[in-house]
């Protein structure tokens, strides 16, 4: 396995946009795994984190991801009608729905998350939507959350305690 | 001064009603003023900071602090504190996770000044004065504590061990952790004095909470009859018992009520809003797109419902301004 580079967290030449994926193990993580033995080229700005259904993913596991530095959250599961667990898919439309209202809320730009169907047969489906949320990451620019989720930083702190007593 | 063990009560940015809730011990306070010297009590007792300065560090047993931390003021005093006392205890839903003045984070300084001093309807301020930190008035120098753009929970501004949450802690809590903390058999720092179970375990209305619960829709307490005896949540109501800890003895669903989070998650949960967001999510008997979102406009305010008391300790913490193009 190839190390992994460190690409520059601020905007400006060199930034690219990182993103967490999660792969559905049924059918999203079976068309990345086709992508791949099939030799496609596509942006490899995803870490993809397998879970065994779209269903088992956590708004807090979103939340984290971007809370921890993601620009984007991509997450991959089965068509309707296809879901090893019959419903899981319906559950997390559900739940990214209701979560990109909260977001939406929060400060953070819809086009940062995204919920794709993609079977195990559609590694070009799976290309061409990674291609395309890397090209619209990257208009956006970096997610720079106002508060780092490690809690504010001594330095920071100070700075603003500075400016509040100026 | 007595041997008995010192402990000093302070509060922050809040409303004053965890400092009703120490009086609210009624007969149950001559136990805690038998058992220990109050050293500093702003809201009741006339001690002053500079008495808390002269105190050796360490010498407080314990430091109860109520409010999340808004202004410099307010930081200074935690810190103060924390060298005092052996044990810091963050009491109460603002200490504990930002409660409800954390919800200004959805906000920032300058829309929260623009909006209290200039845009409300009852404001009169025809020369725009906006409060500084620092004004001269006849060659004097007037001060006032600087306003942080953003809230925090005591515990993102300096090391505390023990958590009472509610808002307001209930007497059975203050009480059970005075007792805790008195034993000398202290748990683990980091604790949250309070059972950690969901409020739903020991919700009297378990037994009708049906094992899959299907709804159509949401509904506001004021749109509907509500049964007594009937889970909340089967009855559409937003009721944050699955995502909430257990311990304040259900006053809100007994009272008829949905209970709306006020004591925190359990210590399985990072973000009580998110859990509570998968919970009713799933919940919702919609499949389509269009059918989920006009079931999902009945709730008018989701971040308002689902961290009413826990934005400041939520994993995003705050809203992250965006400017807005002219």
């Amino acid at each position: 396995m190839p190390e992994p580079i460190e690409v520059p967290q601020e905007s400006g030449a060199g930034w690219e946009p990182r993103i967490v994926a999660f792969f559905c193990n049924w059918c999203t993580y079976l068309a990345a795994d086709l992508a791949g033995t099939s030799r496609m080229k596509y942006a490899p700005n995803a870490r993809v984190i397998r879970v065994m259904c779209s269903g088992r993913i956590d708004p807090q596991f979103v939340m984290e991801a971007f809370a921890k530095g993601a620009d984007g959250v991509l997450i991959g599961g089965c068509h309707f009608g296809d879901c090893h667990y019959q419903s899981g898919n319906h559950k997390a439309l559900r739940r990214f729905m209701l979560l990109k209202r909260v977001l939406v809320g929060m400060g953070i730009e819809e086009e940062r998350i995204r919920l794709e169907w993609i079977s195990a047969a559609e590694a070009d489906k799976l290309r061409d939507v990674m291609n395309d949320m890397v090209a619209r990451l990257t208009a956006l620019g970096p997610l720079q959350l106002e508060v780092p989720a490690e809690g504010f930083t001594e330095a920071a702190r100070i700075t603003e305690l500075e400016e509040v007593t100026a | 001064m007595s041997d008995k063990p010192k402990v000093a009560f302070y509060w922050c940015s809040s409303c004053g009603g965890c400092e009703e809730a120490v009086v609210d011990l009624a007969e149950q306070i001559l136990d805690v003023v038998a058992a220990v010297d109050i050293v500093f009590w702003p809201v009741a007792l006339d001690f002053k900071k500079a008495d808390v300065e002269a105190m050796e560090d360490g010498s407080i047993l314990a430091a109860f602090v109520n409010g999340a931390i808004r202004t410099t003021e307010q930081e200074e005093m935690a810190h103060l504190l924390r060298r005092k006392a052996k044990v810091l205890v963050a009491f109460g839903s603002c200490a504990h996770l930002g409660g409800i003045p954390a919800l200004a984070n959805l906000w920032d300084r300058e829309a929260i000044f623009a909006t209290v001093y200039r845009t409300t309807p009852s404001t009169v301020n025809p020369d725009g004065v906006m409060p500084q930190v620092a004004t001269s008035h006849n060659g004097d120098w007037v001060t006032l504590p600087g306003f942080y753009n953003t809230v925090r929970s005591l515990d993102q501004v300096t090391s505390v061990d023990y958590y009472i949450p509610g808002c307001a802690p209930t007497p059975n809590i203050i009480a059970g952790a005075v007792q805790t903390l008195l034993s000398g058999d202290l748990p683990p720092a980091g604790t949250v004095l309070a059972p950690d179970i969901a409020l739903c375990e020991e919700c009297p209305r378990l037994d009708t909470k049906p094992q899959d619960l299907s709804l159509e829709r949401f509904r506001r307490p004021h749109e509907i009859l509500i049964d007594e005896d009937t889970c909340l949540l089967a009855q559409g109501l937003l009721c944050m018992g699955p995502a909430t800890r257990a311990g304040c003895g259900q006053l809100c669903i007994r009272g008829n009520m949905p209970c709306t989070g006020c004591f925190g998650p359990t210590s399985k949960v990072h973000d009580q809003g998110g859990k509570y967001l998968s919970a009713i999510a799933s919940m919702l008997s919609a499949t389509e797109d269009v059918a989920i979102e006009s079931a999902l406009d009945g709730i008018p305010d989701p971040i308002g419902t689902f961290y009413r008391y826990g934005l400041a300790g939520s994993l995003l913490r705050r809203r992250t301004m965006t400017p807005v193009d002219a």
